[in-house]
């Protein structure tokens, strides 16, 4: 098994330029900055319209340094598709291809192009930062929003519908690796695409994504969120690669250890204000019940 | 087509610093470090370097000390929150508009 | 050697002479069999390229646009509905300027559901900014195909190969196959000036101001209106590359020669029948029958229809008493999309022809010799008010 990476041995390289246009604190600039650490200079992005788009600058100035490719909404995966038609067709078997596409470029408008990417077999990495709505657009609810949650379009009562479970339809694929990561837990991010640069055919992660503009919390505290999500056993860290299930670090403490009430991770943000206390305790619920899944899975070693 | 004019045919961006202008100019609060209890700074090796990790937009160098480029630190204060030793304080810009007046 | 096959395989065998690399698949009738000859001659390694069958024709162009971008020779073949939901990618197409050539196999559009042959799916995308080339016979498809990468690679725009559905997309004829070798010399490999590459990074597409604004070098960049007016005036300069690579074209495999126009008996013609696609070809019978009846009459087909062959259109019009559009394809609402813009393009002329519009053959709807017979006499010899047209051809209920 490979080393884990530590704050230490983290390439010191930069491959995204300050200046941006991002938000201050913005999860997604995290993950992006570590993440292009991970794939390295040999790649080339496709990014649909998201929050990545500006981040990465309005023409002609570019944030990042590596070749980038913008498309369509509902087309990234198809155009990474291409990318990588083309690299086979110039003999070219080096060069990365991965894409960064937010929760409704992923699996709302994007999933179509997803799916059939991952039914072909396409060589790529594709990296959904789920901040849990379009927040690009300013704060519309997606598929990834989580249920109760105020958006611009659920102003008043909050989504009536549950979170999509995305990385599990993507799983449904049964693609070489899929995992899940989060902003708040950079290293872990950074070694789930060093292992899927190993793997050959769709790699799929799914980021958790901190959105202080669009989740209605302080700036600062972006990374501590991100944290609680995890550490409550809401958002949980896992790879499943051929088929094979684990929960990682951080989430696989948590079979052992106690974890965070919800409540400590729902009243940080405004998002969630609407949430009466059964609300909140029906959430409580149906994380302990999922925790206990797992304690007995991990009990039969099933994971 | 020559090169020159197929380039100004395209919107194809090069990759430069400062897209959103300076974004330094966003700040309310300047984050500053207390070199005392900075822990790279006080063993004078690389240690830490939580504050550069957390950065969201790489504005905090990998350095003994580490320093911040305050032309596009945001500042969004995540490396305050996140330094294990509370050595990053959040300072009024105004003090520091009166400085360098 | 001649060979007699359909029309849809007239493109395969052209794309594959094109030495294509990336083949974007999606099937839809009556394209199809074009898509299932390339996987023939992918599968069975008569070609060398990458074969990809996508999920949808979004995604066959997205996947064109990003393996063009990337660098390779990228085709995509459509029809109709087809044509339509890749839409917001044809015009990111063009404006990307990417040398993408795709054969739109004409058919009608829904609704109503419809699988036969007019021109509407691409006549309504002809303000998107691609070349528009429309194909009369097999061998016209073949070499089109080829002559349309050649165009493409010259001026960075995508190019569309019309051919008719069923009528020539489903029909035997003979066509003669250029040798590869001649056309490996037509055709030179694709080398753009800035595929996709890690060693030269830069960021394709973003968002792009409405205003000017000063690049990383400190020179000034154009905004969106400057990149999209470049479009403009390099698809009104592909013209004469048209012409030019028709020229060159003609030089090499001795066949061609009308870049913009196709005429037939027009040189002594008071009356020209003017549309796109194989009526044109069978006009020409329609025309010889009233020459014998003492009408001097021709038909031109239009090879181009954007951009637009407005000069050459004038050139060969101006000196006619009328001009008959026929159409399978409007701009509903108003009139004929074809008749307008010749209209236009005879606007400046005095004296100007008379210009009628027939619109026939929608949804497949048969086109019978005798209609436009019919229908030519009556607007040769009868003075018939502008405000008449256009007229409909072969509706059979009143409804």
């Amino acid at each position: 098994m490979a080393e884990k990476t530590t704050i230490l041995n983290l390439p010191e390289d930069e491959l995204v330029h300050p200046g941006n246009r991002a938000c201050a604190g913005c999860g997604l600039s995290i993950i992006y900055r570590i993440g292009l650490k991970a794939l390295g200079r040999d790649t080339i992005l496709v990014v649909p319209p998201s929050c990545l788009t500006v981040l990465q600058g309005l023409y002609p100035i570019a944030a990042t340094q590596l070749p980038c490719l913008n498309v369509t909404f509902a087309s990234t995966a198809a155009a990474a598709t291409g990318i990588l038609g083309a690299m086979r067709a110039r003999k070219n078997t080096s060069t990365n291809v991965a894409a960064w596409a937010g929760d409704g470029g992923t699996s709302d408008i994007g999933l179509q192009a997803l799916s059939g990417a991952c039914e072909r077999g396409e060589d790529f990495i594709f990296i959904c930062y789920d901040n849990e709505a379009y927040m690009n657009t300013g704060i519309q609810r997606s598929g990834t929003t989580p249920q109760g949650v105020l958006t611009t379009t659920t102003p008043i009562s909050g989504k009536k519908q549950r979170k999509k479970d995305v990385p599990a339809v993507i799983a449904a694929h049964n693609i070489p690796y899929v995992a899940t990561a989060s902003a708040s837990y950079p290293l872990d991010l950074y070694d789930k695409i060093l292992k899927a640069k190993t793997l050959s055919g769709p790699k799929y992660i799914h980021v958790h994504t901190p959105c202080p503009s669009g989740w209605g919390f302080n700036a600062r505290y972006s990374v501590k969120i991100g944290r609680l999500a995890v550490e409550s056993g809401l958002f949980d860290l896992y790879e499943k690669e051929n088929r094979q299930f684990q929960l990682s670090g951080p989430s696989k403490r948590l079979l052992s250890k106690q974890r965070r009430p919800v409540s400590e991770y729902l009243e940080t943000q405004t998002r969630f204000r609407s949430f009466s206390d059964a609300q909140t305790a029906a959430i409580q619920q149906e994380v302990d019940e999922k925790w206990e899944t797992y304690r007995k899975e991990a009990e039969c070693g099933i994971i | 087509m020559t090169k020159k004019n197929y380039a100004c045919r395209i919107s194809r961006s090069e990759p430069g610093p400062g897209d959103g202008g300076r974004t330094g100019s966003w700040r309310v609060l300047r984050p500053v470090i207390d070199l005392e209890k900075c822990i790279p700074a006080k063993r004078n090796k690389p240690a830490c370097f939580t504050c550069w990790l957390y950065c969201p937009d790489g504005v905090i160098t990998r350095t003994i000390p580490p320093t911040i480029d305050y032309e596009y630190c945001k500042g969004c204060e995540i490396c305050a929150e996140e330094c294990p030793v509370d050595a990053i304080t959040m300072v009024e810009e105004t003090v520091f508009l009166k400085e360098e007046k | 050697m001649h060979v007699i096959e359909s029309g849809n395989v007239a493109a395969a065998n052209g794309v594959k002479l094109s030495r294509v690399q990336v083949v974007a698949a999606y099937p839809i009738t009556p394209q199809t069999p074009l898509t299932e000859k390339l996987s023939e001659f992918v599968d069975g390694g008569e070609m060398e390229a990458e074969y990809i069958p996508v999920e949808s024709e979004h995604s066959a162009l997205a996947v064109c646009i990003a393996a063009s971008s990337a660098g390779a020779r990228a085709f995509t073949a459509t029809s109709a509905n087809g044509l339509l939901y890749m839409n917001e990618q044809l015009h990111w197409a063009a404006g990307a300027r990417l040398p993408i050539v795709m054969c739109v196999v004409n058919r009608g559009i829904g609704a109503p559901w419809t699988v036969w042959n007019d021109h509407q799916d691409a006549v309504s995308q002809r303000d998107t900014g691609w070349i528009q080339l429309y194909a009369c016979d097999h061998q016209q498809i073949i070499d089109t195909v080829i002559k349309a990468y050649a165009i493409a690679e010259t001026v960075s725009i995508p190019v569309m190969v019309c051919y008719d559905g069923y009528l020539l997309s489903h029909t035997y004829m003979p066509f003669k196959p250029p040798e590869s070798n001649q056309v490996d010399e037509f055709l030179p490999r694709f080398s753009p000036e800035f595929p996709l590459n890690p060693e030269q990074p830069c960021n394709l597409n973003t968002v792009t101001l409405s205003d000017i604004r000063p690049d990383v070098h400190g020179d000034t960049a154009p905004g969106y209106m400057e990149i999209r007016h470049n479009l403009h005036t390099d698809l009104r300069e592909a013209l004469g590359v048209i012409q030019q690579v028709e020229d060159n074209f003609h030089q090499t495999f001795g066949r061609g020669g009308h870049p913009f126009l196709e005429p037939y008996r027009c040189e002594d013609a008071n009356y020209i029948a003017v549309c796109l696609g194989s009526l044109s070809y069978h006009l020409r019978d329609v025309v010889d029958v009233l020459r014998e009846a003492g009408i001097a009459i021709g038909v031109c087909g239009l090879r181009v229809y954007r951009p637009f062959p407005d000069a050459a259109v004038r050139e060969y019009f101006k000196s006619v008493k009328g001009l008959i559009i026929f159409e399978k394809a409007l701009s509903y609402g108003y009139e004929g999309a074809l008749f307008a813009d010749i209209k236009a393009a005879m606007y400046a002329c005095t004296p100007r022809p008379f210009i009628h519009n027939y619109i026939l053959g929608l949804g497949g709807r048969e086109i019978q010799t005798h209609q436009l017979k019919e229908a030519l006499y009556r607007s040769c010899t009868t003075e018939v008010a502008p405000e008449d047209m256009p007229q409909w051809l072969g509706l059979k209920l009143q409804t």
